[in-house]
């Protein structure tokens, strides 16, 4: 069994360009693997879903973008806080003319994109209501995935009663806002935080962590995204960052495979081997920051022609491999 | 437009020209996050003030290091000379993150007596409006634009912008904000509670007392108290808020104004990219060019991708340990090709859709930038690019 056995809402994060959608994706799949139905939602408005599993673009609709190997079923959701305001007042209020008339006065306006934390709990709220959901004597989805916004803005996003109480301290949206917390600081959530091995998102990374620690909300994996794959043994690497590699030795090489055999090929490559050393040093000191962090990690790889739906069934693989489902 | 089977080379954007130029005034980065705005606006600062522009860079949210490599340890509001910069060429440079909070106060100082000022402040709508509301941050961006730009001191300001849900949300969140400030909304919502929604009621259609119940019991009695207190102590600027989101707006139309869209060479981050430069053209806006960031180039030795990759493993698996370095060097040489030729292509597509934005690639390096030093090579690639 998995690192997560028992969480129903996978909570994924990121940096800005760290691949957490991807990762969202890949993730839902692993979940699925094996006949299960997961639910991957999105809640920035990107369509980066659609992209990703290379469907039209979502509507505030669940439709079912893949199948997981083994019988399991994907389905994703983009979440419009339009949508979400008016199917709330609907469900609680029953408002018919009243509904079109506060969206006339601006009100939805106001909720979906000026109020702070309301829009967080129309979105949130909407994949609170999906873990829960239930058809027959079970639950509709064995987890949901949410595509979050990335670190800088997650905190804020996901601790939704302290942002909302600051506006609205009593009353049903208050009410709401409590459901939705006590999900999120239970066993049954966990937020995982995708990163590179580079300076600035390992440091958002950890600023996360900590920030979500302080807040209670309960920390998943870290998640390495975009590992290129080492090729250089690591004894070499001393020698390849000082640009010292032996030179007779590759033309000898190159010679050997039938290319041509230059100086100027040779100092080529050795350029190329000293900028990947450095590289690889710079994340060996980062790998020890997240390692320090003291959450499961893992590795996923840099997939050099980009993300396609085959690609994805590698990168679910890798995180199934590594123990997280 | 180019009609051939090869998208043309775009225009080629000199950075170098734009901050020489002395009419420009004003430089806004803006992009997605994590495609470098932030480094590449105080780059541009730096660059810009070591030629001679006495330049000032307003920053929102900085990393950490880079703030401090400026010297920006304290969050106050004010613009600070930035230590080690050379200053020959008769520059100089300041820099500043904006404080949100602070810069709304100041806007109600301005426009109120003291007491009510005071009154302002310590109303609970007014301290989740001026630290929380979304949009708040881009309106006081630009608020801040405006007093820099009324200010003598500086011929030159490089902003960057709010790491929003949105690139466009730098354009449209003050408009909103502004207008939601002084809209009937704001007035309803203080108004239900002053008069327990009657005065509305003899002025608007039947079937609104629903609307202001319905409100009351969405929002709470008492929220609503606390916006009638904030409206009725902000009475004096009503109409004030949506004028000055407007006055900057107009100040970005200008010519004197320059926007750089910043992106990195990944999809997601092209295709904000797109939405901007089609949103700048669609307002007349005054589009500099596109930097694109990160991006892996490789040098020619006259081996291809596949190639290289088809000699690795011939070497390898002559299981020759003498050989064993030079296949690794190849397949390391052949992942960089794949990697440029993917950015190539991911460049080459935005340019087919925009064959008239200039662009300037900066490539990527391999360490990771948080001093004066870092910024000034990121400059030189200005150039290069």
């Amino acid at each position: 069994m998995g690192d997560w056995e028992g969480v129903r809402l996978h909570v994924v994060t990121g940096k800005g360009g760290t691949g957490k959608t991807t990762v969202a994706g890949a993730l839902a799949m692993a979940l699925a693997a094996g006949g299960r139905r997961v639910l991957v939602a999105e809640v920035e408005e990107r369509q980066g879903l659609a992209q990703l599993f290379d469907v039209p673009p979502l509507s505030y609709e669940e439709r079912r973008v893949a199948s997981a190997p083994g019988g399991g079923e994907v389905y994703a959701l983009a979440i419009d806080a339009r949508e979400a305001m008016h199917e709330y007042l609907a469900m609680f209020y029953r408002l018919g003319r009243a509904g079109r008339a506060l969206d006339k006065l601006g009100f939805v306006d106001f909720a979906t994109t000026i109020a702070p934390g309301l829009r967080d709990v129309l979105l949130t709220g909407k994949a609170y209501e999906a873990t829960r959901r239930r058809t027959a004597d079970h639950h509709t989805y064995d987890a949901v995935v949410l595509d979050a916004p990335p670190t800088g803005r997650v905190v804020r996003f996901l601790d939704v009663t302290t942002s909302v109480s600051s506006l609205a301290r009593v009353g049903p949206i208050n009410r709401q806002a409590n459901s939705i917390t006590d999900l999120i600081h239970s066993p049954r959530t966990a937020v995982h935080v995708v990163t590179l091995l580079e300076d600035m998102p390992v440091q958002e990374t950890a600023d996360a962590v900590a920030d979500l620690q302080a807040a209670h909300i309960p920390v998943g994996a870290v998640v390495v995204n975009q590992v290129r794959p080492p090729h250089l043994a690591a004894r070499s690497l001393p020698a390849a960052r000082r640009g010292r590699l032996d030179h007779e030795a590759v033309l000898a090489g190159l010679r050997a495979a039938g290319l041509p055999a230059t100086d100027a090929v040779v100092a080529l490559l050795t350029r190329e081997a000293a900028d990947h050393a450095e590289r690889t040093a710079l994340e060996k000191t980062q790998r020890a920051l997240v390692d320090d962090l003291g959450r499961p990690v893992y590795e996923l790889p840099r997939i050099a022609d980009g993300i396609d739906p085959t690609a994805l069934y590698e990168l679910a693989d890798a995180l199934a491999e590594q123990g997280a489902v | 437009m180019n009609p051939g089977p090869r998208a043309a080379r775009p225009p080629h954007f000199d950075v170098d020209r734009l901050i020489d130029d002395r009419r420009i005034r004003i430089v806004v980065t803006c992009g997605s996050g994590g495609v470098g705005k932030t480094t590449t606006a105080a780059a541009i600062a730096l660059r810009a003030a070591e030629r001679g522009r006495k330049a000032v860079v307003l920053t929102i949210d900085p990393a950490r290091r880079l703030a401090q490599s400026m010297g920006l340890s304290e969050l106050d509001n004010t613009p600070r000379a930035v230590k080690g910069v050379d200053g020959e060429a008769g520059g100089s440079l300041d820099a500043m993150m904006l404080d949100m909070k602070r810069t709304f106060d100041e806007v109600v100082e301005e426009h109120t007596t003291p007491e009510r000022a005071r009154q302002i402040r310590a109303n609970p709508f007014y301290q989740a409006l001026s630290s929380s509301f979304a949009g708040t941050q881009e309106y006081m961006a630009m608020e801040k634009l405006g007093q820099l730009r009324a200010r003598p001191d500086w011929d030159l300001i490089v902003v960057d912008t709010p790491p929003s849900r949105s690139a466009l949300d730098f354009l449209d969140a003050p408009e909103r904000l502004g207008s939601f400030l002084d809209g009937r909304l704001i007035r309803l919502l203080g108004g239900t509670a002053r008069a327990g929604g009657r005065t509305y009621l003899k002025v608007l259609h039947a079937g609104f007392n629903v609307v202001t119940s319905t409100l009351t019991k969405i929002l709470g009695g008492e929220l609503l108290k606390d916006v009638s207190t904030f409206v009725n102590a902000l009475d004096t600027m009503f109409g004030g808020f949506r004028e000055r989101a407007e006055q900057t707006y107009a100040l970005l139309k200008r010519p004197e104004t320059a926007f750089i869209v910043v992106a990195a060479p990944e999809h997601d981050a092209l295709r904000e990219a797109s939405y901007f430069v089609d949103r700048l053209s669609r307002d007349a806006m005054p589009l500099a060019g596109l930097l694109l960031n990160r991006v892996h180039a490789s040098g020619a030795a006259g081996i291809g991708a596949e190639q290289a990759v088809a000699a690795a493993e011939r070497l390898e698996s002559a299981s020759d340990e003498d050989h064993v370095l030079t296949a690794a060097l190849l397949r390391l040489h052949a992942d960089r090709l794949k990697l440029a030729t993917r950015d190539e292509r991911i460049g080459e597509r935005f340019s087919t859709t925009h064959p008239d934005v200039p662009v300037t690639r900066i490539p990527a390096l391999a360490g990771d930038v948080h001093d004066l030093d870092g910024l000034r090579q990121i400059g030189a690639l200005f150039d290069a690019g």
